[in-house]
Formats: structure tokens, C-alpha cells, sequence
């Protein structure tokens, strides 16, 4: 099962590292991980997309709280969430392709921030399976290069993430 | 407030934490912290010959006692030489904390001289580790430093200093209590699941109470001992908790696991509920969990660390929190209800035991011209009286002490269980030595064990530390030789070991005494002498033992418990 895993964990040097530290050392999976500051800048917010068994995500969440510097984990997947995830995509714009990616930009309420001659850079913010259909309706030979962020999320509604 | 430098400020907090002794190795990086604590005299310095024997001292006088040990090691390979013992504390939950020197502030990633990411290369064995890169931060770092060491699930702690900031200088302030917003441990247990599982364990025809090193570090051996009297069960203690009950009650059915006795590891695989307290269910405990959990029962799990839980074995009574919190609440609701637990299906339970226990499992056979390594360890026992604090190594050695010397107390069985590190036998004796002068302390090793630490017979010798080391010596790499026996077709690949120095003469050279021992009828004369004549001195006997001698039961990796390898079985 996949689950969407978010941590409040200080700021400190070589926190991030702990973490992830620790999945390899525990041979868990990590599918995406972000990371940056909240709006307190003692704390940062992380969120790791990971799968496995419940037994092992119970663990996984038990060893996250064990490390120091976490100071709560909520896996998101257990409830009512949003997930997004950026991508930037810079493809190969010419001829006729340039009016075809355009709209199908468009369609996926992306937006091209960058244009020459020859190349689009599309920007798309969705969930992770939204971005993999939109590479997947482009002709692969025209994706030059894809760079995502990996999942983040928040809970719906009152299910806060805070100190 | 008078200003202080970082090295001054390091041997301060030290002081104000109570440390007694370091154990540490000089070099480059802490030289100013060895200025420091020149200038004073209330924390000692043990000056070891190699890292890792610092740290497994350290780690060898928190065991023996209630205290954090402290280690001190320089940069680059002084903390690269602390890893194993940082990892051995690590794997049995010891509360150390180690102080690393570290290059200067500006040096750090330049490949200085002596420089290596010791926070980097510790992180996956440390319970937490610090770089303090600001003097400001040096007190409350170690204050921080301390208070996890030894609180929740204890563990080591490093703390890896520039040499920088222990020149610079600032004012000296010392908490005296710190409050984390990440970490706050549990204490006590949840009411609800205690109930239940008082319940439970009246409700029970088969109890079984296995008990593991975490009743040990909580100091809950007292309320162990009560509760399992109280109410009558079987209790068997892993390695890591021989001691927390009385291995000379009745109640007490021996050890479990891989080397454990018929009768612990049979009422483990049979009983209907069983009430685990402060243990893990190792693999070298509960062997395949799988075969372990296919026989139904209940298992109520007591420990501080949730994640300990339902790890290996699937729990259904989990109870976080502190040993001898928990144990209490469960005496005082057994004291405040009428239940009794059901007398005659425990007393059925207990026939059943006393069944496996007249097996007598650790029989051995004795040879009149060969000295049996069980046999020394008996004679042990009985000229110690089953009072002195005993360290070992790791292997055949290990597996006897703990089987024949029978623990009546906690914290006076010291030995690597979840890393199973050799050479850690003589520099835990050195840090049970310093720490209980007034108690005989003996290190049971092997002629291999010994070998990985033994240059700290010279340590031992500055500080007149009069260990009795029992050398169990049978040319073999014992335990090897003997999965190579079972396992391997008898291809003793590389367990014999060759060139083997003469003890005796090797411990004279470092001005102790050494004793040879060949036949069985001097091996209790030969420990006599050792803790009377010799008593004041380190004393090397070396046993000539047999060399095909085995270590059983045995339940081979990945077997389940009641699968086990009888002496006669062979």
C-alpha cells in the first residue's frame, strides 16, 4: 500500500539525513521525499511517500517518532488529504507540436513559463498520478527533460500538522 | 560570571553530571580539553591503550551500575576506533556518551589531518549525536547529551567537538533540567491495557513471564521478582536479563533461546499467555517468529520503546512505558482485587514444566584427564558464591557463564548480547572494576575474545585493577568450530587458532599473575588461589580446555524454539 507520510521535525544540520538515513538502514522505500522550512523556521516539514505492509508502516512510524529531532508524524493516506506535486517539463517545441503541446498544457491547467524557438518549459501541479498522465499523453520523443518535486500534502479541514 | 573556555567548560559539565571517570586516548583534537582536565582533579582519567576499549569501558561501568559511562577520543581514527563500542551500546540500549575531538570549525570538510564526519559515520549506531560548532551551545548540548543517554530507551549519545570551541571561551551556564519539544519518553502505562492484562494473566491456564535486558536498565528487577512470586508463573530471563530474578528459585526455568534450556524455551513455545517485559523476541531468542506465533496465545508486551512492539512477533496487549512503573500498577491491581490466578491449571502447567526440567538439559559429561569449560565454570560459581560481577566476551565462553553461573542479581552480568562484539570481556571488567572496588570482578573469555582487547592488560595494570580472568582456552574458535562442526561438514575453516602466545608469560610481561591450568583437579585449587593469595592482583588463569566441547541445547537459526539439538542427540 502506498502512504503518504508527513514529519515536524526541528531544523537542525543533518536532520534530514536521519531520516532517510534510517529507511535505508531499514530497508524501507522511499518513493518521493520533500523537504523546507514552515513558516516557524525552527521547524521543517517533511514527506516521504513510501509503501509496504501495514506492519511495516507501523514501524516505519514508530522508528520516525524514536528519532530526536521528529517531533510528530502523521501518515496522511489514513485519512481525508490533498496531495500535490510540481513538475516542470521542458519539451521539444516546433512546427506543429508547438500548438499541440500549448493545448495540452492547457487541458492539464499547466503553464508555459518558458519559451524559445525551439523548446517549452511546461509548469504542472497536480497529484503525482495526474503528472505521470501527462507525460504519458506527450510523444516521449519530445520530452527533453523532466525534474519533480515529489509528493506534499496536507489533511482536509481541521486535521492540522502543528507543535 | 567568569568566562570559560570550551575545554574548561566540557570538564565542568562532567563534574556537574557526577562523572567519576572517563575513559579515554589523547590526541590532536582534545588537546585542550586534556589541558583542562589536568587542572582538576575531581573527574579521573583512565588512560586506555586503544578507543574501542575506552568506550567499552565506559559502556561495561553503566551496565554495572545506574550511571552514563564516559568515553573521550580524539578526531579521524580515535573516533573511527569508538565505533564498535558505540555500536555494541547501541544494539544493548547503554546509556554512554562519547566526546569526540573534531578539527577546527574551518578545517571541517577540507580533509584536514586527523578530520573524518564522525556524526556522519555514527549516526546509524548512536541513539542521538551532536557537531556543537559554537561555544555557546557547548553546555546545553552535553546537559541534552546526558539527559537522552539515560532516559526513555537508553542508549550512547556522541557529542564531536571543533578544537576550535574548546578554545574559545563564553559564560558558564548548566540547566538543571531541559524540557526537548521532540523528545518526552513515556513514563507510565496506559491504565486500560494494564487491566487488561492483569485480566489476562489471571485468566491464564499456561503463563509464562519472559523477561529481557530493558528490566535490567530500568532498575525493575525488584518489582520483577515480586510480581512473578506473586503470582506464581514460570519466568525465564534472556541473556541480556539474567539477574532480574533469581536464577536459583525455583520459579526460574534458565534462559531461553539458541542456547537456552529445554524447559524455558518448551514453556515459551507452549504456554497460552505470555507476559514479555523489557525483551525484544530476538531472533537468538524466540528463533523463527514464524514457528514462534503458529501455536495461539496472548502476548501482553511491556516496554518503553513502542517501536519494540509487534516488531518481530504480532503483540496483543501493548504497554508502553517504564518497567517498574508498570510492574507496580499491575502489583497494586492485583493487591486491590480478589482474583487469584487459577491454581489448579497452573499446578497442571508446573507438572508439565518439572516434565522438561528433569530432562536436565545442560547435563555434561566430565573427562578425568580433559578440563570440561562447564566444569570451570561451576567451580566459579561456587568459589565466587555466585557473588562477583561477571564479564565475558563472545562465543562457546559467553554461552556457559551464562548458563552455569547462576545470576542471583542484577547488573553483575556484563556481556555484548545484540552486537556480540569480541574483546569486550576485559575492558568491561575495567569499567565494573573502577566502578564496584570492593566486589570481585571477573572477565570469562576465550583464547580468541581475549586476543581483540588485550592490550588493556597494561591499562589494568596502571590502575591496579584486579580482574581474574578465566581464559577458557581450546585452540578453536569455539562457537565457529562449532557451526562448522554441525553445519559445515566439519571444515574447520580458519577457527583453529594457531601461534597461540603463552598466557601465562604474556601476562607476567605486563606484571600480573598468570596461571596454567591442564588438569580438572586443579581448576578449583587454581580459582582458590586467585581470589585469595591473588586477590589484590590481576590473575590470568588459562584453562586447557577440551576442544570438541559444544555448547547445548541449541536450536539452529532459524528453527523455532522446540526444535532443539540435545547433547545426546549427537
Amino acid at each position: 500500500m502506498r502512504h503518504i507520510i508527513s514529519i515536524l521535525l526541528e531544523n537542525e544540520a543533518g536532520a534530514l539525513s536521519r531520516v532517510a538515513g534510517l529507511f535505508s538502514a531499514r530497508a524501507y522505500n522511499i518513493e518521493t521525499l520533500t523537504v523546507a522550512p514552515t513558516e516557524d523556521v525552527s521547524l521543517s516539514r517533511l514527506t516521504i511517500v513510501t509503501t509496504g505492509t501495514d506492519a511495516v508502516i507501523e514501524q516505519i512510524t514508530k522508528q520516525l517518532n524514536k528519532l530526536i529531532d521528529v517531533i510528530k508524524v502523521v501518515d496522511l493516506s489514513e485519512a481525508a488529504h490533498i496531495e500535490r506535486e510540481l513538475m516542470l517539463i521542458k519539451v521539444r517545441a516546433t512546427g506543429k507540436d508547438r500548438e499541440e503541446l500549448k493545448r495540452l498544457a492547457d487541458i492539464f491547467r499547466g503553464h508555459i513559463i518558458d519559451v524559445t524557438e525551439s523548446t517549452y518549459v511546461i509548469e504542472l501541479t497536480a497529484s503525482g498520478a495526474k503528472l505521470d498522465s501527462f507525460i504519458q499523453a506527450i510523444d516521449a520523443g519530445l520530452i527533453l527533460e523532466t525534474v519533480r518535486t515529489g509528493v506534499c500534502g496536507i489533511g482536509r479541514g481541521e486535521r492540522i500538522l502543528k507543535v | 560570571m567568569t568566562m570559560m573556555t570550551g575545554a574548561e567548560i566540557v570538564i565542568r559539565c562532567l563534574q556537574e553530571e557526577k562523572v567519576e571517570y572517563v575513559f579515554g586516548y589523547p590526541g590532536g583534537a582534545v588537546l585542550h580539553i586534556y589541558d583542562a582536565l589536568f587542572k582538576q582533579d575531581q573527574v579521573k582519567h583512565i588512560l586506555v591503550r586503544h578507543e574501542q576499549a575506552a568506550v567499552h569501558a565506559a559502556d561495561g561501568l553503566a551496565r554495572s551500575s545506574n550511571k552514563v559511562g564516559v568515553a573521550l577520543v580524539t578526531s579521524g581514527p580515535g573516533a573511527t576506533n569508538a565505533v564498535t563500542g558505540i555500536a555494541t551500546a547501541y544494539m544493548d540500549s547503554i546509556p554512554i556518551v562519547v566526546i569526540s575531538g573534531q578539527v577546527p570549525n574551518d578545517y571541517i570538510g577540507q580533509d584536514a589531518f586527523q578530520e573524518c564526519d564522525t556524526v556522519g559515520i555514527t549516526r546509524p549506531c548512536v541513539k542521538h549525536n551532536f557537531l556543537v560548532n559554537d561555544v555557546h551551545k557547548l553546555a546545553l548540548t552535553l546537559k541534552k547529551a546526558f539527559y537522552i543517554a539515560n532516559s526513555g530507551r537508553p542508549g550512547p549519545v556522541v557529542v564531536d567537538i571543533p578544537k576550535d570551541v574548546t578554545a574559545a571561551k563564553c559564560k558558564f551556564e548548566y540547566p538543571e533540567t531541559i524540557q526537548m519539544r521532540s523528545y518526552n519518553p513515556v513514563v507510565k502505562g496506559h491504565l486500560g491495557q494494564i487491566r487488561k492484562a492483569v485480566h489476562l494473566l489471571l485468566e491464564a491456564k499456561r503463563p509464562m513471564i519472559y523477561s529481557g535486558g530493558g528490566v535490567i536498565l530500568a532498575n525493575g528487577a525488584e518489582q520483577l521478582t515480586r510480581l512473578t512470586r506473586r503470582l506464581g508463573f514460570p519466568i525465564t530471563n534472556t541473556l541480556m536479563g539474567l539477574g532480574a530474578y533469581p536464577a536459583t528459585d525455583r520459579q526460574f526455568l534458565g534462559m531461553p533461546g539458541m542456547h537456552g534450556t529445554v524447559e524455558a524455551n518448551l514453556a515459551m513455545q507452549h504456554c497460552d499467555v505470555l507476559l514479555a517485559i523489557g525483551a525484544r523476541f530476538d531472533d537468538r531468542v524466540i528463533g523463527n517468529p514464524d514457528n514462534f506465533a503458529s501455536i495461539p496465545r496472548k502476548i501482553i508486551h511491556v516496554d518503553i520503546d513502542p517501536s519494540s512492539i509487534s516488531k518481530r512477533v504480532k503483540v496483543d496487549v501493548p504497554i508502553v512505558g517504564n518497567v517498574p512503573d508498570v510492574l507496580d500498577e499491575m502489583l497494586r491491581l492485583l493487591d486491590g482485587g480478589n482474583a487469584a490466578p487459577d491454581a489448579e491449571a497452573l499446578a497442571a502447567w508446573w507438572q508439565e514444566i518439572e516434565g522438561w526440567r528433569a530432562k536436565q538439559c545442560m547435563k555434561y559429561t566430565r573427562k578425568k584427564n580433559v578440563i570440561m569449560p562447564q566444569y570451570v565454570m561451576e567451580k566459579l560459581y561456587e568459589v565466587t558464591a555466585g557473588k562477583a560481577i561477571v564479564t565475558s566476551d563472545v562465543g562457546q565462553h559467553q554461552m556457559w557463564a551464562a548458563q552455569y553461573y547462576k545470576f542471583d542479581e542484577p547488573r553483575r552480568w556484563i556481556n555484548s548480547g545484540g552486537l556480540g562484539t569480541m574483546g569486550v570481556g576485559l575492558p568491561y571488567a575495567m569499567g565494573a572494576a573502577l566502578q564496584h572496588p570492593e566486589m570481585p570482578v571477573v572477565c570469562v573469555t576465550g583464547e580468541g575474545s581475549i586476543q581483540m582487547c588485550i592490550q588493556e592488560l597494561s591499562t589494568a595494570k596502571q590502575f591496579r585493577l584486579p580482574i581474574k580472568i578465566i581464559n577458557l582456552n581450546n585452540r578453536y574458535l569455539g562457537m565457529v568450530r562449532q557451526w562448522q562442526e554441525m553445519f559445515y561438514g566439519s571444515r574447520y575453516s580458519e577457527s583453529y587458532m594457531d601461534s597461540l602466545p603463552d598466557f601465562v608469560k604474556l601476562a607476567e610481561a605486563y606484571g600480573h599473575v598468570g596461571i596454567r591450568v591442564e588438569r580438572p583437579e586443579e581448576v578449583e585449587p587454581a580459582l582458590r588461589k586467585a581470589f585469595t593469595d591473588y586477590k589484590d592482583d590481576l590473575v590470568f588463569i588459562d584453562f586447557i580446555t577440551d576442544q570438541k566441547a559444544n555448547v547445548f541445547p541449541m536450536v539452529a537459526a532459524g528453527k523455532g524454539l522446540a526444535d532443539m539439538i540435545l547433547t545426546e542427540d549427537l
